[in-house]
């Protein structure tokens, strides 16, 4: 087993920074990178923004790569079937049987599809591919329906709109990115697309696609050219379901120090991985936000390399503090902390009822502050970022 | 020391850097970026770390 080196599955944001860190805590052996996608990893959010709107070659969105991963084994286009991590191996699609010492997986999600057949023609957005093939469809004019008001949901309507196509929302929430942050914003986030043109059929269920457009749940009849689904995402764990014992309901399930199924030489990042917070109490849960990625690989990098070189590891939990922007029209939506746990939330700056100005709102969990989020402009984004160092302080000592 | 240079064109104002290396990024009062170009060789690591979280990946670090 020594000398098999490090085997990472997944070559994206996850993976690349699992590489980084292991470099930069001391691993010189060889890591092996396995990525399904042919490409070196790429950056995501532009694809629904400004790779989407034509504004940016999908060229551009290559993820700099830190010298230090210069020698990594980099196999794309290289699916991983299946893995045993008792006998430390990876069986590739091909057949082939990979040994290693160490595994990251590092496999994200996938998006979820609509459960229903037919329809006009159909886009979801998580790759380049996705993204240049919806692309070539938002032409001035065109009937654009997004099912989900998610923020890629959201996204794609403000991207679609600004190119001039008749856009239309439909989603079962009362307001569009109702989970991430809640009532009072999704709803001031609503009026500003309305006031840009797009339009919301919320509290509603497409029941039925014809080519033509959709059915929603109270018999209107959408029509539409194209249909994006944004209705949320599957994680990629059915490469792991052949280790018997391991809870993949919902991600990987991981501890608090990132490690799957209890064992210490394998460590799950990135949207694919569920861990507990302890900043917001004890349940595992998985977080579909860029920074994840990044702050998830450095803890895991330092827990498996403990496990290898047999080095005391380090107690403190992993305990990221959860941050997500999303770009609609020239609105920006920033928000730190955990929204979607709260309890009470209050207006903390900015008018509601005015059409454009910076909100700033904070949401409250048994009266303390568990996460900020803001809509407007750069200085809105600021003030939130202001709250940080609050958010930051752990709720009691842990160990 | 360290070279930085930001792309300007690109940067979007997301602050993150300024998490990652305070001392070498900012944000104004309007939630604009400023940073320093030379900072000291013992930042490198958070400079690093900075160009890594920066979303629009504008971030150059050479030297
Ligand atoms: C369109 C879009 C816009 C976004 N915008 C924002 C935003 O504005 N703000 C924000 O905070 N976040 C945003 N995100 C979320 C952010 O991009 C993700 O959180 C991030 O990409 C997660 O990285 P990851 O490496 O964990 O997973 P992924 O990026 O999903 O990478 C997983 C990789 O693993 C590969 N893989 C899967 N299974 C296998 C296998 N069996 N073998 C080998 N390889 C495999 C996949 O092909 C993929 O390349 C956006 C995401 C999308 C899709």
């Amino acid at each position: 087993m020594a000398g098999a080196g490090i085997a990472v599955v997944g070559a994206s944001l996850g993976g690349l920074r699992a590489a980084e860190q292991l470099r930069a805590a001391g691993w010189r052996d060889t890591i092996t990178l396995f990525g399904e996608e042919p490409h070196l990893p790429y950056n995501r959010p532009p694809l629904s923004k400004e790779v989407l709107a034509g504004e940016a070659p999908a060229s551009g969105t290559e993820l700099r790569r830190r010298p230090s991963v210069q020698d990594v084994e980099w196999r794309l286009g290289t699916a991983v079937a299946a893995a045993d991590l008792t006998a430390r191996t990876l069986t590739l699609t091909d057949g082939s049987v990979h040994l290693y010492e160490g595994l990251v997986a590092a496999t994200g999600v996938r998006p979820r599809r609509l459960p229903l057949p037919g329809g006009p023609p159909r886009h979801v957005v998580r790759t380049l591919e996705d993204s240049a093939a919806l692309a070539a469809e938002l032409v001035a004019g065109a009937r654009v329906l997004v099912i989900g008001s998610g923020f890629i949901g959201c996204e794609v309507a403000a991207t679609a709109r600004t190119a001039g196509c008749e856009v239309t929302v439909v989603a079962p929430e009362s307001e569009p990115m109702l989970l991430a942050v809640g009532e009072d914003l999704g709803r001031a986030l609503r009026h500003r697309h309305e006031a840009r043109g797009v339009r919301f059929r919320m509290g509603h269920l497409a029941t039925a696609l014809t080519p033509r457009g959709a059915v929603l749940d109270d018999g209107t009849e959408l029509a539409a050219d194209v249909l994006v689904e944004a209705v949320g995402s599957l994680p990629n764990t059915e490469w792991l379901a052949t280790t018997p014992g391991l809870d993949l309901t919902d991600g990987i399930l991981c501890d608090a120090h990132l490690r799957i199924g209890g064992l210490s030489h394998a460590v799950a990042v990135g949207d694919v991985a569920r861990f507990p917070n302890p900043r917001y109490g004890p349940v595992p849960r998985r977080v579909e936000h860029w920074s994840v990625p990044g702050d998830t690989a450095r803890h895991a990098a330092r827990t498996l390399l403990a496990a290898l070189t047999d080095t005391p590891r380090d107690p403190t939990p992993c305990a990221p503090l959860p941050a997500f922007w999303s770009d609609q029209f020239t609105l920006r939506l920033q928000s730190f902390g955990q929204p979607s746990l709260a309890d009470r939330t209050e207006l903390l700056s900015g008018d509601p009822e005015s059409p454009d100005g910076d909100l700033l709102y904070g949401y409250y969990e048994n009266d303390r502050l568990i996460g900020v989020a803001a809509l407007g402009s750069p200085a809105a984004s600021a003030a939130a970022a202001r709250h940080r160092t609050e958010l930051m302080t752990l709720p009691e000592p842990v160990v | 020391m360290v070279k930085v240079t930001v792309d300007m064109d690109v940067c979007q104002n997301h602050g993150q850097c300024v998490f990652a290396a305070p001392d070498v990024f900012r944000l104004d009062e309007d939630g604009h970026l400023a940073y320093v170009a030379s900072p000291d060789a013992a930042l490198r690591d958070d400079v690093e770390d900075a160009a890594d979280v920066c979303p629009l990946q504008a971030i150059r670090v050479e030297g």
